[in-house]
């Protein structure tokens, strides 16, 4: 039985490997002094573990600046796709109205929306209304990239909660609007909470647009058009670059273990219901 | 899908319940729900509405009551169509303008653009270049789609016959490949192929592939195309293996115990059950992977701006390069029109499917 398992199990160990193994090697040589990351032949384990990588990425002309610009476009983008995206769920999943399947029908089309084709006309509109090298035309731009998949995933968590615990509360003489609140939300939360993680992540990670949009106002870049320009910032120096790509990733994985069990149902939910 | 479907009698039920509660005060900023919003005749506007917002109602016969109700869902989603209007379908709209107009540096600055028609489509379509483009783009997505699927299939069999542990391990290690992001992977996929000191290069002339010694990837074509290609199934497989993995769970063991009492081998098992049976779901899996792999942009522009010698110059990035680079604003937006064009009619079927079984549902 177990000899049988085998080879099984030796492909699944190249699996992990394989994918592991990149993260694992950015993380090591974040961690290594610079002489054993120039040696002649690698070393896999940190032997002689550094922060100094760390201290010169954090201290790197503008990654502070950075940090903020992204975090501040992130979260204000979600905070505007969640709120806009609420009111239009429940709109979906609780009445029944003329347009509605055509309204379900934009947000399909938007969802499945060729974003990278609109780089052009974005940066055309953004010149013309003086938007361009500021932050606030990346928000807006996150917001609308976030929202048809925030307004599926709520939908979906919306008509998973049933009518008639907001109607037995507004029965007892509640509003509607209180009943919303007092009932539906609280049940609501983690589908708030999941879906709200994810368009962080979407926005966190966003290159195109950033790469097209911020280009005089140096200090409006963010953190993954500042990484790809690392040869610009530390030149060969692999060990800050590193450090700067394992500092980039801490907060997406930190929402991937918050969400943990949701990872998989949220991405389905977001990703292939459009 | 199915949560829907008892929405019918609930709605009339509410419908009766509804009446008393009337009594609330309308118009108090509150999301109203249609049914409950009794609220008739106190807005001489609302009479203006069409009569037909809500069929339902209309069969309830209460007449000017579900009219201010029903003028709630489109104050609800009134937000969300405004954004998408001006963020979406007008960018879409100017685009496609642009592509018929003359749109360079000087328009860009003056504005004025004047209409030529068919010119820029007649300029595109004429050059050999874009054809090289469409040609690399199409092969760019197949080769990614064919491995990531069949890479992805194997590793969702593979964990689907792990133990507990080790399928455990396996997934984390997905889940953490999924979690990288973006341009944390094309730094290090940088990093593991760097010339002098990349890992690559080292376990490659350990295993005794001398040339490999100080081998620059990123200065050679068809080297770059390999790594993009690595790096993009690296960072896609995750998705489609965990994904194909939940639907094998799915599959009842008396379909692969049957099979097997009639003697079926594992490629037999596979073909006559595993794959009908999850057949919806490859065909999803592999439209979006088509849809992400074709227009995939960041990774590209990223590590090698298309370069080198074009080798990794995809529509996407082709169609970046001729208008930012090249300041024809024109020629790249008629490039970006025949892309989702192109794309489009590679996915037509998948579209179709997918609104015939959402839209239904939703």
């Amino acid at each position: 039985m177990k000899l049988r398992r085998l080879p099984l199990n030796v492909a699944a160990l190249g699996v992990l490997v394989v994918s592991v193994f990149p993260v694992y090697w950015m993380v090591v040589t974040a961690f290594k002094p610079t002489r054993d990351i120039q040696a002649d032949t690698p070393q896999f384990l940190p032997l002689h573990p550094t922060l100094d990588h760390f201290r010169t990425a954090v201290g790197a002309d503008g990654f502070a600046l950075f940090w903020r610009n992204s975090l501040l476009v992130s979260a204000t983008a979600v905070v505007l796709a969640l709120a806009v995206a609420l009111l239009a769920a429940f709109a979906v999943a609780r009445m029944r109205w003329r347009g509605r399947k055509a309204f379900i029908l934009m947000v399909f089309v938007a969802q499945m929306a060729p974003w990278e084709a609109l780089l052009i006309p974005m940066f055309i509109i953004a010149r013309d209304t003086g938007m361009l090298d500021k932050l606030s035309m990346l928000t807006l731009i996150y917001f609308i990239v976030t929202l048809p998949f925030t307004i599926v995933t709520l939908r979906g968590f919306l008509a998973a909660i049933p009518p008639e615990l907001e109607e037995a509360a507004q029965m007892d003489g509640a509003g509607r609007a209180v009943a919303f609140r007092r009932v539906v939300l609280p049940l609501l939360a983690p589908g708030l909470m999941s879906t709200s993680l994810f368009g962080f992540i979407i926005a966190w990670n966003e290159f195109a647009f950033a790469n097209a949009l911020i280009i005089k106002n140096q200090d409006d870049r963010t953190l993954p058009v500042w990484l790809s320009s690392f040869s610009n910032v530390f030149g060969t120096d692999w060990g800050a670059t590193m450090a700067a790509a394992s500092l980039f990733m801490v907060p997406v994985l930190l929402v991937f273990l918050v969400l943990q069990r949701r990872v998989t149902t949220g991405f389905i939910a977001g990703a292939v219901k459009g | 899908m199915a949560s829907e479907a008892p929405q019918p009698p609930g709605n009339l039920l509410s419908a009766g319940i509804s009446v008393p509660s009337g009594r609330r005060r309308p118009g108090a900023g509150e999301p109203s729900h249609p049914d409950a919003g009794d609220t008739g005749g106190r807005d001489p506007s609302a009479a203006a509405r069409p009569s037909g917002v809500n069929p339902r109602r209309r069969r309830s016969g209460r007449g000017a009551a579900r009219t201010i109700a029903g003028a709630w869902p489109y104050l609800l989603v009134l937000p969300t169509v405004v954004g998408t209007a001006y963020l979406l379908f007008y960018p879409l709209l100017r685009s496609v303008v642009i592509s018929f107009q003359h749109f360079r540096t000087g328009e860009l600055i003056r504005g004025g653009a004047a209409f030529v028609g068919l010119e820029n489509y007649q300029d595109v379509l004429g050059s050999a270049e874009f054809w090289t483009v469409v040609r690399r783009t199409l092969v760019w997505t197949a080769v990614n789609v064919v491995l990531i699927m069949v890479i992805s299939t194997l590793t969702a069999l593979m964990i689907a016959r792990l133990g507990r542990r080790m399928r455990l391990a396996v997934m984390s290690g997905l889940v953490l490949t999924w979690a990288t992001p973006v341009l944390a992977a094309t730094t290090v996929f940088q990093w593991l192929f760097q010339s002098r000191l990349g890992v690559v290069n080292w376990a490659l002339v350990s295993l005794g592939f001398d040339s490999f010694d100080g081998f620059s990837w990123f200065a050679n074509g068809q080297a770059t195309f390999a790594i993009m290609v690595l790096l993009i199934v690296w960072q896609s497989v995750p998705f489609a293996a965990l994904t194909l993995y939940a639907g094998l769970t799915t599959i009842p063991a008396e379909l692969y115990e049957s099979a097997r009492i009639d003697g079926a081998g594992a490629w037999q098992i596979f073909r006559g059950v595993t794959f009908p049976m999850l057949r919806p779901l490859f065909g999803l899996i592999t439209s979006l992977e088509v849809i992400w792999v074709f227009k995939c942009f960041a990774q590209i522009w990223a590590i090698t701006r298309g370069g080198p010698d074009d080798a990794t110059t995809t529509l996407p990035v082709y169609a970046f390069q001729v208008a930012q680079s090249l300041h024809k604003y024109d020629l790249g937006s008629a490039i970006s029109t025949l892309t989702v064009l192109i794309l489009l009619v590679v996915l037509v079927a998948h579209l179709r499917r997918m609104y015939k079984h959402e839209g239904e549902g939703l």
